[in-house]
Parts: C-alpha cells; sequence; structure tokens
C-alpha cells in the first residue's frame, strides 16, 4: 500500500509502484481531469505539479513521488476557476474540445511561477503540450493575461 | 426527420400520444423531461425554470467548434433569453429516437452543426417567445399585440407590467405551441452575430468535464483492446493462461475475427497484461503491402484513361492541343490520422437484455444503432449517455470502439465496462484521410491566359470504404470536394475537366476535417501558382482574370489581399503566399508570409484568413475556428503522415507523428466578410487555404516548388 498526497489530501493506494502516476491519479485516486493522451511524455495531457515542479505524470512511477506533494487541476485554486492561468483562460474562452486544457494550465502556472514574466521563448520553450484543436493563439495571449494577473496579486500566482 | 417545428411538434405529439406518453402537462415531453433538467418546456428546445434558467436542448455533438453555444445562441435570441441565464444539455438519443427524431439529425459533420440546424431550432425558440407572450397577456387579460418580450422579461407596454420568464413558464408550458411563427430578421437579432463567451469553458478549466473516457461507475471494469495490425489480417490463436494471474486481470475477450481484449479492474492493468497476452496474428495477403508499392498504384491512375467525371465544360483536349504553351506538375499527398487527443472509448453496460453506453459520438443516432445492432437487441433496448468529445474531426462519426464495447460489455452482465484504446492503437486503427495524388495540366494563350485545365485526382475513395452504396456508378462525389462548379471559383476557365482515377488500397479511410477540399485546394492552389508564374504574372491578379464569374470567392479573396497588404513592400527575407477555396457552403482565402534561412528552417510569421460563410453566429467562435483550422491544416502539410510497411501502420504515437505545438504557431488574423443570405459552414472551409498559403509563400521564398507533402523532412535550403 503506498501513501499519496494529492491535493492535499492523503489517499492509500494498492497500486503496484510502477504504475504510472496519471493512472494512479485517474483510477485510484479517482480525478479525472488529469487525461492519458499518449502515454510517451509527448502530449502533455497529463501534466500535474510534484512538489510545484510541472511533470508529465504518464511517465512518472507513483512509487516514487510518495514523498512529494502532487497538486492536479482539481486543485490549483479553491473554487477551480480562480489561480490567474484559469481567470485569464475564461477571459480568452480558450479551449475548444478541451481535453489537452488541464495539462496546458498545470503547464503554464508552472511556468508562471518560476518565470512570472516570460518572453515568448520561454513559452515556446516550456509549452510544448499538443493541442489538436489548435488553441495555441489563445494560449499565447492568455499566458500574457494571466502574467499580467499573477504580478497584480502575486499570492494567488503559486500551486 | 423534421425541418419545420409545426410539422416536427405535430408528428412528435403524434407518435407520443401513438406510444402512450401521458401528456401530463398537455405539451411537455415526459420521457425527455425524465431524462433531463426539470422545468416548463416551452416547444421541445427550451426548459425554463422559476429562477429564469433556461436550457436550450442540443442535438448535435460538442467536439470544441463551439457548436453547442452556436445553437443555444439561436434558440435563446428567437426566445428572447437572456444569455446569463441560459444553459445547454443533449437531447438524448433514444428520446429522440422515441419521438420519431423530433429533434432532428443528431450527425454531427461536414460543417452542417448550425447550418443544417438553422431554421428548425430559431423556430423551436420562437415557439417558446410566443408561447411566453400568450400566457402574460392572458394573466393580465390583455391582447397579445400590447406586450412584448426582451431579456427573459415580459412588458406589457401600455401598464408597464412586468412577469419573468421563470413566473410565467410553467402558466406558458400548459398552452398549445402556435402551429406557425416568424422568426426574426437579421437586424432584429440580438444574440446571433455577438461573441457571447463558450458555455462549456468554465467546466474545460476546473478538470470537472466529463468526457466519456473519464466516466466513472460502480462496480466498473475495463478494457484495453489489441486489433490485427494488418488491415483485413485476422486473429489466429492467443494463450490466456499466460496473463490471467496479473494482478486485476478478469478475461480475455475475443471481440471478434481480428480483435482481442483484456478485461480488468483498471485499465492500466489491462494494457499491462494486454502488453505481455501472447498473441498470434494471420496478417493474410495485405502484409507485403507498403507506402511505395501504394505509391506505384495512384501513378497508374494519373494518365489511365477510364476516370470518373468530376465536371467539365468546353473542349479540354482541343485546348491543350492548340495552347501555346503548357504547364504540368504532379502533387502528392499522404495518409493522415485524425489523431483526437482523447483516443477512442466507450463505455458500456449490459442488463437484462438492455444495452447502455457511455460515449463521445459525432451521431448519438449512429452510435445507438451500432450499440443495438452489437448487442443484438431493438432500438428501443438502448440507452446512449452523450458526452462532449475530447475531438472529433471526422473520427468519432464512425463506430467501430462503440460496438466493441458493446460486445465486450456483454461478457460481464450487470457491470459497466470502460473500453480504452491505447495511443498506439488509435494510431494505428484509424479511418485514414484518404492517400492522394493529383495531375494537372493547363494551356495558355500566347499572352498567358489560361486556355484549358485538367486535373486528375487520383487516390482513394471514402464512399468506397465507408458507404459503397453511395456510389454513384462508380464515382465518388466527394472526392471533388471543393472542386464543383460552385466551389473551385476558377469559372472563367474556358475548356475545363476535372476527373478522379478511384485507386483503393486495404487501408481504411475517412472523412477527416475538411475532407478532400484538403487535397483539391492544395493541388490546385498550388498549380495555380505555378501557372501564374509560368505566365510570369502575380499570382493575385491571375487569379482575379480566372474568378470574374465568381464574386462571392472574389470579394473574400479581395478582403485578404487588403489586409494582408498584398503588393506592398515586405521586411527583407519574408515572402507571401496566397490561395483561396469554397467549400462546406463558405468562401474562404488566406495569405501566408514566411521566412526561409539559408539553412532551410522555415518561418510561418503571419497567416491572413478572410472567410465568408453568409451569416456569422458567433464571431469569437468562428476566428477560434479559422485559427484552429490552421494548425490542424499545417500539422498535416509541415509535418505529420501516415505511411505502411508490411501492411500496416509505421506510427505509432506523436513521437513519429509529429503535430503542430505552440512554438510553431503563426499569428493567425482573421477577417470575417459575411456577405449575409446563407448559412455556411465554419469549422472545416479554410483548412483548405492553409497549406496552399504557406506552400505558395515558400516558392517565393526558395523558388522551390513542395509537390509531395508532408514538407518535413524536404530541403528548404538555397541551392
Amino acid at each position: 500500500m503506498m501513501k499519496l498526497n494529492v491535493n492535499g489530501k492523503i489517499y492509500d493506494v494498492d497500486a503496484d509502484p510502477d504504475t504510472p502516476l496519471l493512472w494512479v491519479i485517474r483510477e485510484w485516486v479517482g480525478l479525472t481531469g488529469t487525461k492519458y493522451g499518449c502515454g510517451i511524455a509527448e502530449c502533455g495531457a497529463c501534466s500535474v505539479h510534484i512538489d510545484g515542479v510541472v511533470a508529465r505524470s504518464c511517465s512518472v512511477a507513483a512509487g516514487s513521488v510518495t514523498a512529494a506533494k502532487i497538486t492536479t487541476i482539481e486543485g490549483l485554486s479553491p473554487d477551480g476557476l480562480s489561480h490567474p492561468v484559469q481567470v485569464a483562460w475564461m477571459q480568452h474562452d480558450v479551449p475548444q474540445c478541451g481535453y489537452c486544457q488541464s495539462g496546458q494550465i498545470m503547464a503554464v502556472a508552472a511556468l508562471l511561477h518560476d518565470k512570472p514574466k516570460p518572453t515568448e521563448a520561454d513559452v515556446a520553450e516550456n509549452i510544448t503540450n499538443i493541442c489538436r484543436c489548435g488553441t495555441y493563439q489563445r494560449i499565447k495571449s492568455a499566458i500574457n493575461t494571466a502574467a499580467a494577473l499573477s504580478v497584480a496579486s502575486p499570492a494567488t500566482g503559486k500551486a | 426527420m423534421s425541418h419545420t417545428i409545426q410539422t416536427g411538434r405535430r408528428s412528435f405529439l403524434i407518435a407520443a400520444a401513438a406510444a402512450g406518453g401521458g401528456l401530463s402537462l398537455g405539451w411537455s415531453l415526459p420521457r425527455a423531461a425524465a431524462q433531463g433538467s426539470a422545468g416548463a418546456e416551452l416547444g421541445i428546445w427550451a426548459v425554463i425554470q422559476p429562477d429564469d434558467t433556461t436550457i436550450v436542448r442540443i442535438a448535435r455533438s460538442e467536439m470544441g467548434q463551439g457548436t453547442l453555444t452556436g445553437l443555444a445562441q439561436l434558440v435563446a435570441d428567437e426566445l428572447d433569453a437572456d444569455w446569463r441565464f441560459v444553459k445547454a444539455e443533449y437531447v438524448a438519443p433514444e428520446v429522440n429516437l422515441a419521438n420519431k427524431r423530433a429533434w432532428g439529425d443528431m450527425s454531427t459533420g461536414g460543417s452542417r452543426g448550425i447550418r443544417m440546424s438553422v431554421d428548425y431550432v430559431r423556430k423551436g425558440g420562437a415557439v417558446g417567445r410566443a408561447m411566453l407572450i400568450e400566457a402574460a397577456a392572458k394573466q393580465w387579460g390583455v391582447p397579445t399585440g400590447e406586450c412584448s418580450a426582451a431579456m427573459s422579461v415580459i412588458t406589457h407596454t401600455p401598464s408597464g407590467k412586468r412577469l419573468r420568464y421563470g413566473e410565467i413558464a410553467a402558466e406558458a408550458a400548459k398552452l398549445t405551441p402556435p402551429a406557425n411563427v416568424t422568426v426574426k430578421t437579421p437586424a432584429q437579432w440580438t444574440l446571433i452575430g455577438h461573441g457571447v463567451k463558450r458555455l462549456d469553458t468554465p467546466d474545460k478549466l476546473s478538470g470537472k468535464t466529463v468526457f466519456a473516457i473519464d466516466v466513472q461507475l460502480p462496480n466498473m471494469l475495463n478494457a484495453a483492446i489489441a486489433q490485427c495490425p494488418v488491415f483485413g489480417g485476422k486473429l489466429k490463436s492467443f494463450d490466456a493462461s499466460k496473463i490471467t494471474a496479473m494482478k486485476g486481470v478478469h478475461q480475455v475477450v475475443k471481440v471478434d475475427d481480428s480483435t482481442i481484449a483484456v478485461v480488468a479492474d483498471k485499465w492500466f492493468q489491462a494494457k499491462t497484461a494486454l502488453a505481455a497476452l501472447p498473441i498470434v496474428w494471420d496478417e493474410g495477403p495485405n502484409a507485403t503491402v507498403d507506402s511505395k508499392q501504394i505509391d506505384t498504384l495512384l501513378k497508374t491512375g494519373l494518365d489511365a484513361k477510364e476516370a470518373a467525371l468530376g465536371q467539365s465544360h468546353g473542349d479540354i483536349a482541343a485546348a491543350l492541343t492548340g495552347a501555346a504553351s503548357k504547364v504540368e506538375a504532379v502533387y502528392g499527398t499522404q495518409f493522415q490520422n485524425h489523431a483526437t487527443l482523447e483516443p477512442m472509448n466507450c463505455t458500456a453496460k449490459w442488463d437484462d437484455g438492455k444495452i447502455e453506453i457511455w460515449v463521445g459520438s459525432q451521431n448519438g443516432d449512429a452510435s445507438l444503432a451500432a450499440a443495438a445492432e452489437a448487442a443484438g437487441v431493438k432500438l428501443d433496448a438502448v440507452k446512449v449517455h452523450k458526452h462532449h468529445l475530447g475531438g472529433g474531426f471526422g473520427r468519432r462519426g464512425n463506430q467501430d470502439y462503440v460496438r466493441q464495447a458493446v460486445i465486450i460489455a456483454k461478457q460481464f452482465p450487470g457491470r459497466p465496462v470502460k473500453l480504452i484504446w491505447s495511443r498506439e492503437e488509435d494510431m494505428r486503427h484509424g479511418f485514414y484521410r484518404p492517400i492522394t495524388q493529383c495531375k494537372l495540366t493547363a494551356g495558355l494563350d500566347a499572352q498567358g491566359n489560361v486556355t484549358g485545365l485538367h486535373a486528375r485526382i487520383s487516390g482513394q475513395s471514402i464512399l468506397a470504404y465507408l458507404a459503397p452504396q453511395r456510389m454513384e456508378n462508380g464515382v465518388d462525389r466527394i472526392a471533388f470536394q471543393g472542386w464543383t462548379t460552385e466551389e473551385y471559383g476558377y469559372m472563367a476557365i474556358p475548356n475545363l475537366l476535372i476527373d478522379h482515377a478511384v485507386r483503393n488500397t486495404h487501408v481504411p479511410v475517412g472523412f477527416w476535417r475538411g475532407v478532400n477540399t484538403n487535397q483539391n485546394a492544395l493541388f490546385m492552389e498550388c498549380f495555380i501558382d505555378e501557372v501564374a508564374h509560368a505566365a510570369k504574372k502575380d499570382p493575385l491578379e491571375f487569379r482575379r482574370a480566372l474568378m470574374t464569374k465568381n464574386p462571392k470567392h472574389l470579394a473574400v479573396m479581395n478582403a485578404v489581399a487588403e489586409k494582408a497588404g498584398w503588393g506592398m513592400p515586405l521586411p527583407k527575407g519574408v515572402y507571401r503566399g496566397i490561395a483561396q477555396n469554397g467549400g462546406f457552403g463558405s468562401y474562404t482565402a488566406a495569405v501566408a508570409e514566411v521566412s526561409v534561412s539559408p539553412k532551410g528552417e522555415l518561418k510561418i510569421l503571419r497567416i491572413v484568413c478572410a472567410s465568408d460563410p453568409g451569416y456569422v453566429v458567433n464571431p469569437q467562435q468562428v476566428e477560434a475556428q479559422i485559427e484552429g483550422s490552421f494548425v490542424y491544416g499545417l500539422s498535416s502539410v509541415l509535418f505529420s503522415k501516415i505511411t505502411i510497411d508490411k501492411g500496416r501502420v509505421v506510427q505509432g504515437n506523436f513521437d513519429d507523428n509529429q503535430v503542430m505545438r505552440l512554438a510553431d504557431m503563426p499569428r493567425v488574423e482573421t477577417v470575417l466578410v459575411p456577405s449575409g443570405g446563407f448559412w455556411g459552414g465554419v469549422g472545416e472551409p479554410t483548412i483548405a487555404v492553409a497549406g496552399p498559403a504557406v506552400l505558395n509563400a515558400i516558392f517565393a521564398a526558395t523558388g522551390k516548388r513542395i509537390r509531395s507533402l508532408p514538407l518535413s523532412p524536404q530541403d528548404l535550403r538555397a541551392t
């Protein structure tokens, strides 16, 4: 039995320790906002924060993060909408199908935490999550808005 | 299918009465109400609750294209509802079926979601508004003509008395829906044409949206699946004993002749066990086919005597024989997979002779029928829970994954089973955009005017694979998408022949966002550019001369040229390309600006895209679709491809089938020029001009014509 700290709650999980964190979050913990897209860390739909650092949970063994604090999209903000990235995403009406957006939001939240004012090159280098609907233009605009919001209220810029 | 509310409503009422539906509130719909939200039903499209919440019923599917919001806007506008109160919910396919499809066609593809629903959903909204006004007038004892509706409030104009919709809806629901209603004129629209926010956004930001893959049910099992890697091959044998002791594993299920599944407590356990399951495939006669052979097969079509006629006028043979000069080129595109980010999946539960499914589908009616067929039950023994799709792009119009889920679930009576395809399975068992080549020949006179054009398509037919009954004497009309007389835009070409040599392979093909307009527009627009260059004319001016009989195409092209500043100087090293096309009832044109470094690195700097879809329901969403269509279209032009070796798909994931990412995203500027009077499609039309605009710009930058797609890994270095 493993213990996992997800969004501040401790879960007892009877999965094999080498089970990818993604599937433990989805199937054992029961939080489905984190998505399966590729299973090989290419698409980023499964992005979560492990001790504040963004990670592609499909390629992290659950047994390796039992001592860590894991944050999923469900734990990014108390109401699911008030993190500056979520506020900006709402303002720009970013999602289309929405399947990749949990991962996009988690990746951007981590980027802004590390680099509150990312350059265009920072964004291109760090936000490599796949969106098949092609919302990249709005994502870029929303990142600028989120950066401005985070600077205005830095306390909520963390997750 | 009903296209007018009066006949739809009547036939539904007859059907409901005949079925002994028990119309408790006079005109309500007990079965639908049982499925959906409670409240007062005004006609069949809207439900209003006491707190003014207005629920609009949606029959089509939301897969990102914004149809859910657009359809709600159409109904709410006619209903004069306050948008802040509007929500949307799906009509259950079995409820639609039980009511003689009163809500019309559920199929969502071909950019038809809005344009083919627009008449009856607007009438549906107008019916609700008339009922609310009538009920208010009755309560006040005044003529209806003295009452007006706006922002979810009825006002009696002479007295100033007001009633909220929520206060009068229950009374209104008791009235007979009017047989005839008049919908608003465009000048009266309050929501149509406005960029309201999407209704589905908040839940997509918080992780709350439950896609089909996210369904969690009590006692649920999970299934992973393997299909014979070679299309047409079969399952020969397997050794279940090797995996039955693995953790969580319940059973190995032979799904059909070529498919096997492992069912376990958790999906990851099922997937792990499936990978360890010894399977022997009988790969069959296709196991030696590769892409080279397929290319050779298609080449035989380029000059074949026999071909299906798309359109022709004048005398092309004489025009080409008598031409002062000729231009000829052969283009080719590869298979493309949809690669929706949510892989194929479906949850099914077999219980007591009834089947229930949870699915993301582009066609709820078809999913219901597929589930019934797979379960061997009548249509009325099926219940379908429609979920938002994590991408569709045409893939989820096919019901293969629904059938599989149902067959597997039948082995576990009373327990829901969720089938999820791995990404690799999804990549290797698609319904691919057909592989296509095209030979184009143009004749020019001494002044460089086009005297004739022949476009010969050679490639696979979607209809021959998916719906052979829709072939018309060997002709697949869909092969000519974007090239019908209404669509291609060059009616002024005096002699024309467009034909198609059907060359089918063993690879499954299907409808892929933009379908055949992708290849056809790319072939035509790159080739017209080649002809313009041969005639030593400006690509825009050259096209204009061919578009004198196509005023709508021309207007859109002029709009894009103006916004892009065609002819104006560009920064050093930046070059432009242009393209236009008509498709899915709309007109589109684009200008791309690119640079290519001496090392051959391509940068797409700017795209300007103009579109005339007639009327625009939500300009923000049309812009979003246009931006997204360039990502999907350029992915296929720049990187993506599906190739065949040993009869099977080579690529397995996003590492070897690359798609566009944020770093590659050019700035897209949208120019909407709605000319009114028609409702054109939005999701697909602009995808067709993405590729040719960029490829023509690459030619301007490098002098290289890229005729074999995708571009990568071809060499753009200066020579």
